[in-house]
């Protein structure tokens, strides 16, 4: 009963080797949540065993311990070749943000600081459509300014896997392997293939984290799933957004809108 | 719903239609009714709603963005999940506005099916056609309709029946199945989830129902094999070669035959990682990774088969195009056509018509505008391997690209087999490969076309040029324009046509020169644009044009041969220059202004060039 995740990650593996192939300079974006653990998955798969590019971590410095623990462990388990990259801190942040959203920026601004080393022309991230809902609206390949800004009024027509895979100096792309897949899919795979997780999304005392972010914008939500087949089982019959949890979100209508034209993720 | 349904193969819909016709809120409506909508949404929506002053929008559900809630249209499009009972679905929201074509065809690409929504009142309008039209285009074959805002026309039978049936005329003609139209009102909910009483004459399915009748696209494992490669990976002494299979099976033992070069090779090995036994055999929809029995030149965009049913390799195709951009496609130009992971250089050869989108009329046109859908045809500079789309859609369709962006999309529908599709069969028979010459030489063959009025230096330039590549070891050899006219082309005149001639046969014996490893110099006027355009596509992707620029007056003033003197003087008729058109070039790779640098600078450039396309580094480039 798996033939649906098979065409899933048939389909990531074939943008995986089209940025691959086409775009110079390239890092996967690690946030070390359940998302882009499938995704460096995909990445060994695509590429036979190795990910053959650096995997860039965001910090804030206020992720779960339990996060930081895995990190560690993974990068040296995968062989993979890990940059830590430090986010400024949130008083250097847009004040007209409300104060959630304004800390959520912080990873946007690391990110921008990243590129504006000139080091990566495309950035790989796990987003999916199923998250939210302008997230719903993102292109596989998304072109981007030096700054990140994202103009979702005019973004590159996409069809039948051609990407747009060229651009003009001072942009960036950034690429979106997951785009297609939902979060049941992620826990399905997982599973399939035996994946590693954060222990953090498994329910203890009755809490469990179901989006992973940071410790002072991100809470756990009701729940008893403790394996992957119970957090699949309560996925199925849900009615709560996953990001629920993410007190940035529904700060104000537009935050997310907001956040994501300046550039997050 | 049990976890069963949920695995039941997820189906993707897009929702197509003029715009303000209702799509948007007939999405919001189905999410609603089915009981898919996350909780919290519907208050979210009153919300938005109120702050706008405006009675519940439904369309908010699915609009995203605030500039798409303020103006009350979708610009772009997006997609959500949502299930029935009998299985999961994602829907694709697609702009209807015209505005917004590539944010319709970027959503309609991706989907297994359609549902095109017509306002009962205004009936199909241009857009409810343009996307009919594209979805036959892109591939979409099942379609249903539904015809909504009948509340508006008090559920009028003799109405519905009126829209219904030009609509399925409409649909008839592009050759698409429409199982079912649907009387609706969106906003109310009728016939969406619930069957409607306030339409009891309508005896067909709701729209879920129709939704549910719909079949999931299946990867075409029972057409010939298509495996496009995306990439050579060497992660250890493995050569593997990557990419996904577009249609049929691929078995390890399996003899392969690789289009456009016809290499042929054995599988040995398929490779897979973290795969617990030996993979043997794979087949459409997977991306895989093969090794063969020997090392044959093959990399990104060739495309393996079997012996039997082999795809076409043609210089020149027919297809039905779409055009996204504000600039129009128009004969002579030059484009970039990808087909699966394959990129030619293309000119336009003729328009053949622009297609009405209303009665589905031809006309014959100079040029295709933004939105428009037309019959073209195209040469390429390589052969190009390819399918007709009506025999394997997944090899037989491509992408226009112009400079960095996306600007268009074709299907192929007839392929020309003529002598200059046998390049597929040349480079087969021959035992030197241009790897092996290349590699002999030090240096890539190709065409240096030298073009610009008589007196501008190119042929002082050409035997230069000559000469110091000469003395660097090269193979190379100047044809010039004058010397040339002494024997291959004695016989021809000065005629339009014989010029023409003139041209194609310098191109053509230039092409031979540079397939058997040499640099050709070529030095002719040749003042019109599409005589130039012809001797690219005869050259390939190794042509290279360079633009010996002098104004006239300086021409005029060196005048080596006194030929301008003599055309002044009414001795030369259809003169370059003076009589005739010169049409510089617009995208010539180099320009070199004889008449702003010295000669030994002119030179220093063009060797410069010369050695960064053709030369060592360019080989190690190709190698990588």
């Amino acid at each position: 009963m798996t033939a649906d995740l098979d065409y899933l990650e048939s389909q990531s593996i074939y943008i995986l080797r089209e940025a691959y192939n086409r775009i110079d300079k390239l890092a996967l974006l690690w946030s070390i949540g359940k998302d882009s653990n499938v995704l460096l998955w995909l990445c060994r798969k695509a590429f036979f065993g190795r990910v053959p590019f650096p995997v860039v971590q965001l910090d804030t410095a206020m992720e779960l311990q339990e996060v930081y623990d895995f990190r560690d462990r993974i990068a040296g388990e995968w062989d993979l070749d890990l940059r830590v990259e430090q986010c400024p801190p949130e008083a250097d942040m847009d004040q007209t943000l409300p104060p959630l959203t304004r800390a959520a920026a912080r990873k946007t601004e690391g990110l921008k600081n990243l590129l504006r080393t000139g080091k990566y022309q495309g950035i790989m991230v796990g987003i999916r459509r199923d998250e939210q809902a302008t997230r719903a609206k993102e292109r596989v390949f998304s072109p981007r300014s030096l700054e990140g800004d994202w103009d979702v009024k005019d973004q590159p027509a996409e069809f039948w896997d051609h990407y747009k895979t060229r651009f003009d100096e001072g942009t960036h792309v950034r690429i979106h392997p997951l785009l297609h897949w939902t979060e049941l899919d992620i826990w399905r795979y997982s599973k399939r293939e035996g994946i590693p997780i954060v222990p953090l999304y498994f329910a203890k005392d009755g809490k469990r984290y179901r989006s992973l972010g940071e410790k002072n914008i991100t809470f756990p939500v009701d729940s008893t799933a403790g394996t992957i087949d119970e957090i699949i089982a309560e996925l199925v019959v849900t009615r709560i957004p996953e990001r629920a949890g993410r007190a940035m979100d529904n700060e104000a209508e537009d935050s997310f809108e907001r956040l994501r034209s300046s550039g997050y993720m | 719903m049990d976890i069963r349904n949920e695995l039941n193969g997820q189906l993707r819909i897009v929702i197509v239609g003029h715009v303000d016709h209702g799509k948007s809120t007939l999405i919001g409506r189905l999410l609603n009714d089915t009981g898919s909508l996350p909780d919290g949404k519907v208050e979210q929506v009153h919300e938005m709603s109120r702050k706008r002053g405006m009675p519940f929008e439904w369309a908010f559900v699915m609009d995203a963005l605030q500039a798409e809630r303020d103006q009350g249209i979708t610009i772009d499009t997006t997609q959500i999940h949502f299930k029935t009972e009998q299985r999961p679905y994602v829907i694709i929201d697609a702009p209807g506005h015209t505005e917004f074509l590539k944010n319709m065809v970027t959503g309609a690409s991706q989907a297994d099916a359609a549902l095109l929504v017509i306002d009962a009142a205004e009936g199909a309008l241009e857009q409810s056609r343009r996307h009919a039209f594209l979805l036959h285009l892109l591939g979409v074959r099942q379609v249903a309709v539904a015809v909504n805002k009948m509340d508006r026309v008090d559920f009028d039978q003799y109405r519905f029946e009126a829209v219904s049936q030009e609509i399925r005329a409409y649909l008839a003609e592009l050759g698409l199945h429409t199982s079912t139209v649907i009387p609706i009102a969106a906003r109310h909910g009728d016939n969406i989830v619930t069957r409607s009483d306030k339409a009891p004459w309508y005896e067909g399915p709701t729209v879920v129902e129709a939704l549910d009748a719909f079949r999931p696209q299946q990867a075409p494992t029972e057409l010939p094999l298509r495996f496009p490669l995306q990439d050579v990976y060497k992660p250890d002494d493995r050569r593997i070669l990557a990419g996904r299979i577009e249609s049929g099976r691929l078995r390890v033992g399996d003899t392969l035959r690789f289009s456009p070069t016809g290499a042929t090779a054995t599988v040995v090995s398929i490779e897979g990682w973290n795969h617990s036994q030996p993979i043997v055999a794979a087949q459409a929809g997977q991306s895989i990774g093969i090794t063969l029995d020997k090392r044959i030149f093959a990399e990104r965009g060739h495309i393996a088969h079997h012996e039997e049913g082999a795809p076409h390799v043609t210089h020149r195709l027919g297809v039905r195009a779409f055009w996204l951009t504000s600039e129009p496609l128009a004969v002579g130009k030059t484009y970039t056509l990808k087909i699966t992971t394959g990129e030619h250089r293309v000119t336009v050869e003729s328009i053949t018509a622009v297609i009405d989108i209303e009665d589905l009329s031809s006309t014959p046109a100079k040029a295709v505008h933004r939105n428009e859908v037309a019959e073209v045809v195209l040469r390429s500079r390589s052969p190009i391997a390819v399918d007709l789309a009506s025999a394997l859609s997944r090899t037989g369709r491509g992408v226009l690209i112009d400079g960095h962006d996306v600007v268009g999309g074709c299907i192929v529908v007839e392929v020309d087999e003529g002598p200059a599709a046998s390049a597929n069969t040349t480079e087969v028979s021959h035992a030197v490969t241009a790897d092996e010459r290349n590699a002999a030489n030090g240096h890539k063959g190709g065409v240096l076309w030298l073009t610009g009025l008589s007196g501008a230096g190119k042929s002082t330039l050409a035997m230069a040029l000559e000469r110091a590549l000469f003395d660097r070891g090269w193979q190379v050899f100047v044809l010039d324009g004058d010397n040339v006219r002494n024997g291959l082309n004695a016989g021809l005149g000065f005629s339009a046509e014989d010029r023409a001639e003139n041209i194609r046969r310098v191109a053509e014996t230039a092409k031979l020169f540079a397939d058997a490893g040499v640099l050709v110099i070529a030095s002719l006027i040749s003042p019109l644009q599409a005589d130039r355009a012809r001797a690219r596509a005869i050259g390939g992707e190794r042509f290279h044009e360079v633009y010996v620029a002098a104004d006239l007056a300086t021409c005029e003033s060196r005048d080596p041969k006194g030929l301008y003197r003599r055309a002044r003087a009414g001795e030369i008729p259809d003169f370059t220059g003076i009589s005739a058109p010169y049409e510089a070039p617009e995208s010539a790779e180099l320009t070199i202004d004889t008449g702003a640098v010295t000669p030994v600078e002119a030179l220093g450039e063009l060797l410069d060039y010369v050695d960064g396309v053709f030369g060592r580094n360019a080989l190690k480039r190709d190698r990588v």
